[in-house]
């Protein structure tokens, strides 16, 4: 099984975070919104796990995909090392993305901080007519991939935590405020777990359905190890299920955030 | 496979085609990584620790990575034996390779009505895990003690009509004593190391990075602790061991044979390369053909000192 691709294109977004075109028949045809690839590292530093990184964009006619990492600990550093023209180490697509039902018409992605990459080809790929998104940074500089995000939607809101650009505050104080003024027929969330607990609850009140993006600390990448686990419902009872295989896509439903 | 080589190896009673395993809980019930490669090159599959009633497991995170190892907490998270003989093992047997039932219980009657049942199910082996560090009650209380090994072994082995493999834990202060008393008490082959227990903080937030605040560690970083003990254990039982702990590659796993292993398994190196159990394989093949070898047994407790 190949697993080993070329970067097409490296190039930082911000101070610390970088985004790589890899060039990927397979992944690029087989990749649905939401669905992640795992990344090697290489072993320096003794890193051993791969990372699990969303699928951020795809160009199906050219066979390529765009993923983008914010710098955190050794293995994104390590990645942000690679170049153009370097062979990289992706197993994917994994795991089960978005929901792109014909019948929501009216659909607003809501992201935060790196939470916002799954959701730039789910606004692309959805066949809603109309598409907002609504993303949080913590300040200007963070604000990345602001004209990507305004061409695959009808309406974009931005908002920082200091007002430094666009509206001061939390992406679920403008989601109020944009489902008062017209609401939707489907939420999508990802992003830090307090945001999509929020989220979750906002969708309730509006009686709205919603899928979240879930993030867990991932193993194998495949279903088969079991460390990747969130809460989600079965019967009256709950049960720890894979992020990486069941996952990370939950409908809002199905999923436990405690 | 190449002419002229002979992989087979024979544990205890257990005629495996080669000496390279899945462990267990690293490779669920062997689905996930069929879509990976054909699975039955495979010597033998270590299926996911199961327990007698379905267990929810441990509050993630379940993993940390630590250098060149991880830590892993999942509490032996399984939907039961029952269901695994009934959902998983039709999956299972449709393919040519060995089957072990790893198993744990919270008392030692527990682990006698497991191997009773699996002994009735279509498995070819039974490996009493005695040694998981990710839960509270149970399994790590009886594989510390030689004598709580004996009891639990011997008893279990009046229901076990299947070869029965006895999984170590290396939490110990001599493991010897511990083979030994599982080799007095029936056991067919030992299996070893399980993880090591250990723990990973966040310095950051204070906290923990487990749910369960410690769990077991495995990969790379323990190998020359479980190199060491798969050494002393060959010397010290008449039974074959299986080793296992950080096998990456072939030249790992030979290292493994070469102390004294009659078989090896690998987990975690896995998750980073899903093709390292066929690699592992064919390495052991090109390095017997390279050093004019017919069979695998052959290296087998070949260390020279
Ligand atoms: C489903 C999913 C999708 C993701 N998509 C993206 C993305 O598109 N872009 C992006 O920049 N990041 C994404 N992440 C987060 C990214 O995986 C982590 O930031 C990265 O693994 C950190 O690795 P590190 O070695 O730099 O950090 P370290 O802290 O050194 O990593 C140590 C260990 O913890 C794990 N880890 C640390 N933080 C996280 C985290 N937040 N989530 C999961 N595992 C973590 C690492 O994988 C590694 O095993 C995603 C995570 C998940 C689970
Ligand atoms: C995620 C995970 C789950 C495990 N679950 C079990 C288990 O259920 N039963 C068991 O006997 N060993 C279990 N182990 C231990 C492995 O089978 C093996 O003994 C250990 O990981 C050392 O080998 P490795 O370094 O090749 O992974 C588990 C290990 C990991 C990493
Ligand atoms: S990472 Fe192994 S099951 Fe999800």
């Amino acid at each position: 099984m190949n697993t080993r691709y070329r970067i097409l294109k490296a190039e930082y977004l911000n101070v610390d975070t970088f985004l790589l075109t890899v060039q990927s028949e397979l992944i690029s045809k087989k990749a649905r919104p939401g669905q992640i690839v795992t990344i090697k590292c290489g072993d320096e530093g003794g890193v051993i796990l791969r990372r699990p990184i969303s699928i951020c964009s795809v160009d199906r006619e050219k066979g390529t995909f765009d993923i983008a990492i914010q710098i955190r600990g050794k293995g994104t550093k390590i990645l942000s090392k690679f170049k153009a023209g370097d062979m990289i180490d992706i197993m994917g697509p994994l795991g089960q993305g978005f929901s792109l039902y014909p019948k929501h018409k009216k659909i607003i992605a809501i992201g935060g901080g790196i939470g916002i990459f799954p959701l730039l080809q789910l606004l692309k790929d959805h066949p809603a007519e109309n598409k907002k998104a609504i993303l949080g940074f913590r300040n200007k500089s963070c604000v990345i991939l602001e004209e990507e995000f305004r061409q695959a939607c009808n309406e974009l809101f931005i908002s920082t935590d200091d007002g430094s650009y666009g509206d001061k505050g939390f992406v679920t104080d403008t989601l109020k405020k944009v489902m008062d003024k017209e609401p939707a027929d489907m939420l999508f969330f990802c992003g830090p777990l307090p945001m999509m607990k929020l989220g979750v609850e906002i969708a309730k009140e509006y009686n709205t359905p919603c899928e979240v993006s879930m993030e867990q600390r991932m193993g194998c990448g495949i279903g088969a190890c079991l460390v990747c686990v969130c809460k989600t419902k079965k019967e009256d009872d709950w049960e720890y299920t894979q992020v990486c295989k069941m996952g990370p896509v939950f409908s809002g439903d199905k999923i436990i955030i405690d | 496979m190449r002419e002229n080589i002979n992989l087979k190896v024979n544990i205890g009673g257990l005629e495996l085609k080669n000496p390279v395993i899945a462990a267990s809980g690293c490779f669920g019930f062997g689905r996930e990584y069929s879509r990976f490669f054909d699975i039955k090159r495979l010597g033998g599959i270590a299926v996911r620790g199961l327990t007698l009633q379905p267990q929810k497991g441990n509050p993630p995170p379940r993993i940390a990575e630590t250098p060149s190892g991880i830590l892993n907490s999942v509490g032996l998270q399984n939907p039961g034996v029952h269901t695994f003989i009934e959902k998983e093992i039709p999956f299972l047997r449709k393919i040519d390779t060995t089957i072990i039932a790893n198993v744990s219980g919270n008392t030692i009657e527990e682990y006698e009505s497991m191997a009773e049942i699996l002994s009735n199910a279509d498995v070819d082996a039974i490996e009493l895990n005695l040694s998981c560090p990710n839960v509270q009650e149970g399994c790590l209380r009886f594989g510390s003690s030689a004598q709580k090994v004996e009891s639990v072994v011997s008893r279990v082995k009046n229901y076990a009509k299947k070869p029965l493999l006895v999984k170590l834990t290396p939490n110990v202060t001599d493991i010897t004593e511990i083979a030994k008393a599982a080799e007095e008490a029936g056991a067919d082959s030992v299996s070893l190391i399980n993880t090591i227990l250990g723990m990973a903080i966040n310095a950051k937030t204070r906290r923990p990075i487990l749910g369960s605040i410690t769990g077991g560690l495995s990969g790379p970083a323990v190998k020359p602790i479980a190199l060491r003990m798969v050494y002393e254990v060959s010397r010290a039982v008449k039974i074959p061991v299986i080793g296992m702990g950080g096998i990456c590659n072939a030249t790992d796993a030979i290292e493994f044979l070469l102390a004294g292993a009659s078989a090896v398994m690998i987990g975690t190196a896995g998750f980073a390369n899903p093709m390292v159990w066929v690699e592992t394989i064919e390495g052991i093949e090109d390095y017997m053909a390279e050093n004019s070898i017919n069979s695998v047994t052959e290296l087998i407790g070949g260390l020279i000192v």
